[in-house]
C-alpha cells in the first residue's frame, strides 16, 4: 500500500528539490522501508490534505477580507454586526465533525501498529548514557549501537533503560519507543527493503544526547544467518604481532573494568561489549566511523572525541594506542 | 478626539528610582514587569541566536555540548517563565485595572511583591551562568536525568528553585487579576459586558492558579529527592520516572493556553477597533476561552505517547487534545468574521494581529497533527514539534503582544510609536519567523531530533538549518527596529492623546498616560463598547447590540444606576 505513492512521492521530492538541492540521504518519515512506517506516512498524507484544505481555506478568507475590506479614505463606518449565532454553530459543528473523521482515520492505524505479530525475531535493546546495548537473547549475541535483522521477519524489540529516559526512534522504520528505567517497553516492525537505516536517540538525555546513534541493517535472510553464525562464537585469538600485544595491553589494562570480550577474561558491563568490534561500522555511537586512524583517536582521548563521555582513561602511549588498535579492528 | 495636548506627561520626570521601587500603583507595577520581562527576551534572543549558529552547519564547534545544553535549557525557561508569562502579566497589570475602570488592583502590595520576586527569581537563575552551572536538562526537566545522580552540581538546583519562586509569584499575581476582576468592576460592567482581554485575563489566570500546584509540588519533589534523599522519581524504592512527567505535563500543557489566552484576548480588542466593527461573536469567543480554560486540564499526555502508556489511554487523551481545535477554531473564524465587512485600517498593530491569525492557524494546524498518536510517535521530541509550538507561541503568542504593545504603548507613554519603523518591524519579523521556524517542519520529518548539539553531515540537514540560522538574525534585526522606534518615540513622538485610536473600552477615557487615581470620572458601562455609547449616542450599543435584552434595558439601567459604584 505505501509502496505505491506516488503523488506523494511527488511532491515530496519537489520540496526536498526546492529546499535540499540534490543534498545526501535523510533518515525521513515520508521515506519508509516498513509497513509500520509506512502506516504512519499514510496517515501524515491524508492529515496533510486535510489540513490543506482547511489552510488554505482560512488563510483565504482572511487575506481576502484583509485586502477587500481595506478601508479607502473617508469611509463611513461599516455596518456593527455583533454576530450571527448560527453561523457560530455551524463553524462550531463543522470542525467537530472533522476532528471526528480524524479521528476515526487515526484509531484503526493505531491498533494495527501495536499488534503482536507470530514468529517475531527477539531482541533487547538498552539505552545507556550515550550508547546503545543490543541483546538478541536467542542468538546468544551482544553488541552496541548495530542492530542486524532479516528482511521481511516480524521484529520485536523489548526497550529497556540502564539509566535515564532515551529513546529509541528510527524514522525510516519506526516511530519512537521512550527507554523509561524500571519500565519496558516495546516496539515491533517488519523491515520491507534492505538497506542500512540510522537512528538516533530522542529524548534529551545529557550531555551527549546528540551522539547517540545508531544503525539497523536489514539484510536478505542469507546474509542475515551467516552473520549470526559468525558473530554467535568469540573470534579468534591473534597469534602474534601487535594484535596479540594489543590483546594484552587490553586484558592487563583499565579497559576490562568496562569492556567484554567474549572467550577473555574482558566481562565488564560499563561500556559496549567489544567481542566483533572489528566488524561494527561505526566507533562511539555514530560519532566516528569505525576505521584505524579514527578508533586510534578515539583511544588517544576520547573525551576530545566526544567530550563527556563516561569512557574516562588514563592517557595511553602512541605504541600501545597501535597494538589495541590491531587487535580491537581483528576482532571480525 | 479630545486630548491633543502640547505636553505628555513623561515618565523620565518621575524617575526618582525610590519611587519605583516602593511603588504598589498598577500601573508602574506594569512597567516594570515588562520593562524586565523584556530585558529577559533580549537574553532568549542571544541564547536562540547562538544555538542557531552552532546548528547552522554540520560539526559546528562554536559551542561544546555542556554549553548548548545550558543555553537552549535557558532559552526555553526564559521565554516562557521569564517573558512571556510577565510580560503579559504586565500588560495585564497595566491594562485591565483600566479596562474595567478600577482605581488600582485588589491587591496593589501583594502585586509588588508578585513582580520583585518574579526578577529576584529571574537574576537568581541567571546568576547561574557566573559559575559556569547554568540549568542544563531542558525546561521540561525530566527525571531521572535531573536527580542529583545523573546531575550533581548546582544546574539543576537553581532551575528548581527559581521555578519555585516563579509559581508563587505567578499565582500571587493571577489570584490579585482574578479577585480585581470580580470585585473592582465600574459601574454596569456585567461579566457579560467586561472587554474580551479581561475575559482572557480572568481565564488565564484561573488556569495558573489551578496548574501551578501540579509544577510546584514536583519541583519540591525532585528537590526532596536531589538534597535530601527521596526516590520520587527513581525506580526501585517505589518511585517511577513517569510520575514527573505527569506533575509537569499536568502543567505543562495549561501553561500553552496560560501563555496563548492572553494574546488572543489582545487580538479580540486590537482586530474590531481597527475594522471599525464590534467583535463578532463575543460569546463564542468567551466562552470559548472558557472551554479553552478546562480542557486544557484533559489533554497532557499527549506530550508522553512514546513512553508506553496503554494504547487506549493514548486513544483517550488523543481525543480530547483534538477536540481543544474546535474552541480555537471557533476563534478563528469569529475574528475574520469581525473583519469581514468592516473598513480595516492596517496600523502596525493591526498587521500583528492579522499576522497572529495566519500564523496560529498554522500551528493549530500542526498541533491536530500531533494529536493523532502514531504521527507523534515519529514527530513528537523532532524538529517538526519545535517548529508546531513556535507558530503557537511566537508567531502566536509574540506577535499578539507585539499587537498589544503597538496598541497600548500610545497609552503607557502618551507618544505614538513611528509607523514606517512598526511596518519595517512587522515585515521582518514576518519574514524573519517564518524563515527560521517553516523549515523546521521539514527538519522534523526528514528526522531531525531536537536537543542536539551538533549532528553529522551527509543526513540533509545543513542547508535547512543554515535557512533557519538565517531567519533567527533577521528577527533579532527586527527586534531592534522596534526597540529604536521605542525610544525614539519617547523623545520625538507624536502625541497619542487620549484616544488615538478612537476606540471603544475604558482606558481610552482617561489621558495618556493615566494619573496615578486613573480616572476623574468613569464613563458608566450599559454595553461591551462604552466609548461606542458616548461617541455615538443616536446608536449606542446598549439599545441595539443585544436584541434578547431589548426589553428589559431600561428596568437594568435604573438598577445599576442605583448600584453601590464598587471597588472603591
Ligand atoms: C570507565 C569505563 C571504561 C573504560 C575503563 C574503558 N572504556 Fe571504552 N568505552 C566505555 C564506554 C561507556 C563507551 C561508550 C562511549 C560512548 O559511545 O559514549 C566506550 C567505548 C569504547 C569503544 C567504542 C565502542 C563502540 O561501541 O563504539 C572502544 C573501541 C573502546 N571503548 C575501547 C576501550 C579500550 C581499548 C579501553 C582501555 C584502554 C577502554 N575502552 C576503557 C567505557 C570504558
Ligand atoms: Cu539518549
Ligand atoms: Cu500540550
Amino acid at each position: 500500500m505505501y509502496s505505491d505513492r506516488i503523488v506523494p512521492r511527488f511532491v515530496l521530492s519537489l520540496v526536498s528539490l526546492a529546499f535540499l538541492a540534490g543534498c545526501s540521504r535523510s533518515p525521513s518519515v515520508l521515506a519508509p522501508a516498513s509497513p509500520e512506517a509506512g502506516k504512519i506516512a499514510d496517515l501524515f498524507w491524508i492529515l496533510l490534505l486535510i489540513s490543506g484544505v482547511i489552510f488554505f481555506l482560512v488563510e483565504g478568507l482572511l487575506i481576502f477580507a484583509v485586502v477587500r475590506f481595506r478601508s479607502r479614505q473617508q469611509a463611513t463606518l461599516p455596518k456593527q454586526v455583533h454576530g450571527n449565532t448560527r453561523l457560530e454553530i455551524a463553524w462550531t459543528v463543522v470542525p467537530s465533525l472533522i476532528v471526528v473523521g480524524i479521528f476515526a482515520i487515526m484509531f484503526p492505524t493505531m491498533s494495527e501498529l501495536t499488534q503482536q505479530q507470530a514468529g517475531a525475531l527477539k531482541v533487547k535493546v538498552i539505552g545507556h548514557q550515550w550508547w546503545w546495548e543490543i541483546v538478541y537473547p536467542d542468538l546468544g549475541i551482544t553488541t552496541a549501537s548495530e542492530l542486524h535483522v532479516p528482511v521481511g521477519q516480524p521484529i520485536e524489540i523489548e526497550i529497556l533503560s540502564a539509566d535515564v529516559v532515551h529513546s529509541f526512534w528510527v524514522p525510516e522504520l519506526f516511530g519512537k519507543t521512550d527507554t523509561v528505567p524500571g519500565r519496558s517497553n516495546w516496539t515491533r516492525f517488519v523491515a520491507s527493503k534492505e538497506g542500512v537505516y540510522p537512528g538516533q536517540c530522542a529524548e534529551f538525555c545529557g550531555v551527549q544526547h546528540a551522539n547517540m546513534g545508531f544503525l539497523i541493517i536489514v539484510e536478505p535472510r542469507e546474509a542475515f544467518e551467516d552473520w549470526v553464525e559468525e558473530w554467535g562464537d568469540a573470534p579468534d585469538e591473534p597469534d602474534d604481532g601487535p594484535a596479540a600485544l594489543g590483546e594484552q595491553a587490553f586484558l592487563t589494562g583499565s579497559c576490562i573494568a568496562c569492556h567484554t570480550i567474549d572467550g577473555t577474561r574482558a566481562q565488564g558491563k560499563l561500556g559496549p561489549n567489544l567481542t566483533h568490534f572489528g566488524g561494527r561500522r561505526s566507533i562511539a555511537a555514530l560519532t566516528l566511523d569505525n576505521a584505524p586512524e579514527n578508533l586510534a583517536s578515539w583511544l588517544a582521548n576520547p573525551q576530545s572525541i566526544k567530550p563527556g563521555t563516561t569512557m574516562r582513561i588514563p592517557s595511553l602511549s602512541s605504541e600501545v594506542i597501535r597494538n589495541l588498535v590491531a587487535y580491537l579492528e581483528s576482532l571480525k | 478626539m479630545t486630548g491633543y495636548g502640547e505636553t505628555v506627561p513623561s515618565l523620565r520626570a518621575e524617575a526618582d528610582v525610590w519611587t519605583w521601587i516602593t511603588t504598589t500603583d498598577h500601573k508602574r507595577i506594569g512597567i516594570l514587569y515588562m520593562v524586565s520581562a523584556f530585558v529577559f527576551f533580549l537574553g532568549g534572543i542571544v541564547e536562540a541566536l547562538l544555538m542557531r549558529t552552532q546548528l547552522a552547519v554540520a560539526r559546528n564547534t562554536l559551542l561544546g555540548p555542556d554549553a548548548y545544553n545550558q543555553i537552549f535549557t535557558m532559552h526555553g525557561t526564559t521565554m516562557i517563565f521569564l517573558f512571556l508569562m510577565p510580560m503579559q502579566a504586565g500588560l495585564a497589570n497595566y491594562v485591565l485595572p483600566l479596562m474595567i475602570g478600577a482605581r488600582d488592583m485588589a491587591f496593589p502590595r501583594l502585586n509588588a511583591f508578585g513582580y520583585w520576586l518574579f526578577l529576584f527569581a529571574g537574576l537568581f537563575m541567571y546568576s547561574s551562568f557566573l559559575i559556569g552551572a547554568a540549568p542544563n536538562a531542558g525546561w521540561f526537566a525530566y527525571a531521572p536525568l535531573t536527580e542529583v545522580q545523573f546531575s550533581p552540581g548546582l544546574n539543576i538546583d537553581f532551575w528548581a528553585l527559581a521555578i519555585l519562586l516563579l509559581g508563587i509569584s505567578s499565582t500571587a499575581g493571577a489570584i490579585n487579576f482574578i479577585v480585581t476582576t470580580i470585585g473592582l468592576r465600574t459601574r454596569g460592567m456585567s461579566f457579560n459586558l467586561m472587554p474580551l482581554f479581561v475575559w482572557a485575563t480572568l481565564v488565564t489566570s484561573l488556569i495558573i492558579v489551578f496548574a501551578m500546584p501540579s509544577l510546584t509540588t514536583g519541583v519540591v519533589l525532585l528537590l526532596v529527592d536531589r538534597r535530601l534523599g527521596g526516590t520520587f522519581f527513581t525506580p526501585g524504592d517505589g518511585g517511577d520516572p513517569l510520575l514527573w512527567q505527569h506533575l509537569f505535563w499536568a502543567f505543562g500543557h495549561p501553561e500553552v493556553y496560560i501563555l496563548i489566552l492572553p494574546a488572543m484576548g489582545v487580538i479580540s480588542e486590537v482586530l474590531p477597533v481597527f475594522a471599525r466593527k464590534p467583535i463578532f461573536g463575543y460569546s463564542f469567543i468567551a466562552w470559548s476561552s472558557v472551554a479553552i480554560g478546562f480542557l486544557g486540564f484533559t489533554v497532557w499526555a499527549h506530550h508522553m505517547f512514546a513512553v508506553g502508556l496503554p494504547i487506549i489511554v493514548q486513544a483517550l487523551f488523543a481525543a480530547s487534545s483534538m477536540i481543544v481545535a474546535v474552541p480555537t477554531g471557533v476563534k478563528i473564524f469569529n475574528w475574520i468574521a469581525t473583519l469581514w465587512g468592516g473598513q480595516i485600517s492596517l496600523k502596525t498593530s493591526m498587521l500583528f494581529a492579522i499576522g497572529f491569525i495566519g500564523q496560529f492557524v498554522i500551528g493549530g494546524i500542526t498541533g491536530v497533527f500531533l494529536a493523532v498518536v502514531p504521527f507523534d510517535w515519529q514527530a513528537t521530541d523532532s524538529y517538526f514539534v519545535v517548529a508546531h509550538f513556535h507558530y503557537v507561541l511566537f508567531g502566536g503568542a509574540l506577535f499578539g503582544l507585539f499587537a498589544g504593545l503597538y496598541y497600548w504603548l500610545p497609552k503607557f507613554t502618551g507618544r505614538l510609536l513611528d509607523e514606517r519603523l512598526g511596518i519595517l518591524h512587522f515585515f521582518l519579523i514576518l519574514i524573519g519567523f517564518n524563515l527560521t521556524f517553516f523549515p523546521m517542519h521539514l527538519l522534523g520529518l526528514m528526522g531531525m531530533p531536537r536537543r542536539i548539539y551538533t549532528y553529522a553531515p551527509g543526513l540533509g540537514w545543513d542547508n535547512l538549518s543554515l535557512v533557519s540560522a538565517v531567519g533567527g538574525f533577521t528577527i533579532a534585526l527586527s527586534v531592534s527596529v522596534f526597540i529604536w522606534n521605542f525610544f525614539s518615540s519617547l523623545r520625538h513622538g507624536q502625541a497619542a492623546g487620549d484616544d488615538p485610536w478612537d476606540a471603544w473600552t475604558l482606558e481610552w477615557a482617561t489621558t495618556s498616560p493615566p494619573p496615578p487615581h486613573n480616572f476623574s470620572t468613569v464613563p458608566i458601562v450599559r454595553s461591551r463598547r462604552p466609548l461606542w455609547d458616548l461617541k455615538h449616542p443616536e446608536n449606542p450599543d446598549w439599545r441595539t447590540a443585544q436584541p434578547a435584552r431589548d426589553a428589559s434595558v431600561e428596568s437594568k439601567e435604573e438598577r445599576v444606576d442605583a448600584g453601590p459604584r464598587r471597588g472603591y
